[in-house]
């Protein structure tokens, strides 16, 4: 897909006016954060299940290469097939060849972020192989030509309006006068129409929320049901999934998915957990007769020992974005490309590179509630900082910024010329603001003032009034 | 080099880790044979009566439909039942679980039953659960003959028969169910465990019933 994140400013901008976006994201602000809350509240080991998940991932990251190895040879001793794919490309590859050799025509998904990461289906199309999205969200986005705007809820930038149009618009065969004012008549329209591309499909690809070193097992999580039948019914089943998604046993798969769906939509257990180990078996009635696992690494590798680590624990709940107050605000599309939110702004910049993506964290309040709500508890402000960092380093932001830090820089490493400079412009600036103590517009604050007034600060410096306390003197109390 | 050797010699790179570190191997290969359990939930740890009966609300929570016979042999009568109740026709796709075949089927005269895989066009279809999870209302089937993996997922209505001695507290325990039936380290083709009929909130975030997989899920637990 095209990466737009370098524009994301404009994106924004274009998405807090867009009133369909706007009004759809209310459902976000409303759904996800109260259940979650209810959800954690009826648990009340919920803490010490993300303390144990979080360490169950730092252990089987820090033994990465040894567990993918006895991943791979149970995966083999059930008769599946294990393709190792470096790059997007790589990956590619390796499915259109699975693919090909299975003469496939139609091949249908379940949702997987992973293959919007490799551009699985604009590639397939290229190649004259039909991809079909059955997960309801995903499907509808296909129709519409677009990408997943949340990783869990693909579709959630969109009001049902949106969709009856979209499907009216592709259904062509089904009749004019139908009624497709409510959700479950979509839903029901889109089940009849999947339905037949369920049986007509060759292959069928599933991305993995885990992958089960004990056993082989790869487990996808759903609530529809789509990802079964689209694994199930067609001859070949093809999982495509990056290497942290590997945990040791089937114990340590129990303990994340209990913070899991939780976390995400505040379900105690999504609908449908699915562990698939090899293909059918002998004397089995369906199931599929080929099994591949496509293993990507695509950048992971290069985060493991680094500042970034702690991200490869990510299990794309969705809590961060769902609780961040600037997904809120522009959505998803914003971000520019597969990751939004606040996942998204550490893994982005990793994964694309830093000078296509700078904005991204940059695009933080540092409110820290996405750390707050992670089930994993990684560090996303602190990881946001450090890409801040790095880009700075590398001379990546804006020339304005960089001297302005420059020039702060200068003054708070000499307090006592910081204190001479402030105690000559606040007092002015106070005077300047006028009854009303605010100024409307400001020199050099402009990108500030054109939106909103910019408060007028105090007469008197902070160091001035804790000194008229004699707080310094009482030793910090006053 | 191969792609694999390639990505394993990164990740080595990376964690600065030696391929021949004996201290990391042990490791891994002990975590992977003990499988050590983490935390497990108190809600679900109760003796059997209270188990079952949380395992129940914890299904209806979840919109599925839940009823309790004494034994095996009430749960033809059950399902025919059920169908009448629904305005179904009486047609059942099953596999060849043999606890289905020592029941009293031949008593529900009208009752036609389907055996093997199911072909997308039944409207109710019927399975044996492995096992079930009281912590949060889930069954655990298992494929094969027996129980099809497709009736789990096609039929309008799936009806699902557990045994209320293989309703276990938590999911480690159910999960430990395979281990007893497969091997350490052994997994039949597909597991899936089960929480309440299909469902999306795709369209507006609002919940709707009968996505992909059955509108309605009926459990049938057996005994007490």
């Amino acid at each position: 897909m095209q990466i737009t994140s370098p524009t994301f400013k404009q994106n924004a901008y274009e998405a807090l006016r867009d009133e369909q976006l706007q009004k759809a994201l209310g459902n976000v602000r409303s759904g996800f954060i109260d259940k979650r809350v209810k959800a954690m509240e009826t648990l009340p080991e919920f803490d010490r299940l993300r303390d144990n998940a979080r360490a169950i991932k730092d252990h089987t990251l820090q033994h990465l290469d040894l567990y993918l190895e006895a991943y791979e040879a149970k995966v083999r001793a059930a008769g599946g097939h294990v393709h190792w794919a470096e790059t997007a490309e790589q990956a590619r590859d390796i499915i259109l060849d699975i693919c090909r050799t299975a003469e496939a025509r139609t091949v249908t998904k379940g949702k997987s972020m992973v293959t919007e990461e490799i551009g699985l289906n604009d590639f397939l199309e290229r190649h004259d192989i039909r991809p079909v999205e059955t997960d309801l969200g995903e499907y509808i986005i296909q129709l519409r030509g677009e990408h997943p705007s949340h990783i869990i809820a693909p579709a959630v930038h969109l009001n049902k309006e949106q969709v009856e149009a979209d499907f009216r618009r592709v259904h062509r065969h089904l009749p004019v006068a139908r009624d497709l004012s409510e959700p479950e008549a979509l839903l029901g329209e889109a089940r009849r129409v999947l339905r037949s591309e369920y049986f007509a499909a060759d292959v069928g690809i599933t991305g993995a929320n885990f992958l089960v070193a004990e056993t082989g097992t790869s487990m996808i999580v759903t609530n529809e049901g789509n990802g079964d039948l689209t694994q199930i019914l067609p001859r070949v089943h093809v999982v495509v999934a990056s290497i942290e998604k590997i945990v040791p046993t089937l114990e340590d798969a129990a303990q994340i998915l209990r913070v899991l769906a939780r976390s995400a939509t505040g379900q105690d257990m999504s609908v449908y957990t699915t562990l698939s180990t090899g293909q059918r078996r002998p004397g089995d009635p369906d199931g599929p007769e080929e099994y591949h696992v496509v293993l990507l690494d695509n950048g992971r590798s290069a985060m493991l020992g680094t500042e970034f680590q702690d991200m490869l624990r990510c299990i794309r709940c969705g809590a961060c974005m769902n609780h961040c107050p600037v997904y809120h605000a522009v959505g998803g599309h914003a971000y520019g490309w597969v990751y939004p939110g606040p996942m998204g702004a550490v893994l982005t910049p990793s994964l694309i590179g830093i000078d296509k993506s700078g904005h991204l964290p940059n695009a933080s309040t540092f409110c820290g509630r996405c750390e707050s709500v992670c089930p994993m508890r990684i560090p996303l402000p602190k990881m946001m900082r450090h890409w801040r960092e790095r880009e700075f380093e590398r001379g990546l932001n804006p020339a304005t910024q960089r001297y302005g830090l420059k020039l702060w820089a200068f003054f708070a490493k000499r307090p006592a010329l910081y204190r001479l400079a402030t105690y000559i412009a606040i007092p002015a600036l106070a005077l300047f603001g006028g009854s009303k103590r605010r100024f409307r517009a400001l020199p050099l604050a402009g990108g500030w003032t054109r939106h909103r007034d910019f408060p007028a600060p105090e007469p008197r410096t902070f160091m001035q009034q804790m000194r008229d306390r004699g707080t310094f003197a009482a030793g910090g109390r006053s | 080099m191969s792609a694999r050797e390639a990505i394993l010699a990164k990740v080595r790179g990376s964690l600065g880790a030696s391929p021949d570190d004996a201290a990391r191997a042990a490791a891994v290969a002990e975590r992977l044979k003990k499988a050590p359990k983490g935390i497990i939930p108190g809600r679900g740890q109760l003796p059997r009566p209270a188990r079952v009966a949380l395992f129940c609300a914890m299904a209806e929570k979840l919109f599925a439909t839940v009823e309790r016979v004494k034994n095996a042999s009430a749960v033809p009568k059950a399902v025919a039942a059920y169908l009448r109740g629904h305005n179904l026709p009486a047609s059942l796709r099953l596999g060849a679980d043999g606890r289905f075949s020592g029941m009293p089927w031949d008593r529900q005269k009208t009752l036609q039953l389907k055996h093997g895989p199911s072909d997308g066009d039944d409207d109710a279809g019927l399975s044996y659960a492995t096992a079930a999870v009281a912590e949060t209302g889930t069954l655990l089937m298992t494929s094969g003959k027996d129980n099809p993996t497709t009736i789990n997922f096609l039929p309008e209505h799936h009806i699902v028969v557990v045994d209320a001695a293989d309703i276990e507290g938590d999911l480690e325990a159910a999960l430990g169910k395979i281990r007893e039936g497969y091997g350490k380290g052994q997994m039949p083709r597909t597991v899936n465990l089960i929480s309440g009929p299909s469902r999306s909130g795709d369209i507006e975030q609002k919940l709707v019933l009968g996505a992909h997989g059955p509108r309605a899920l009926h459990i049938i637990v057996v005994g007490g």
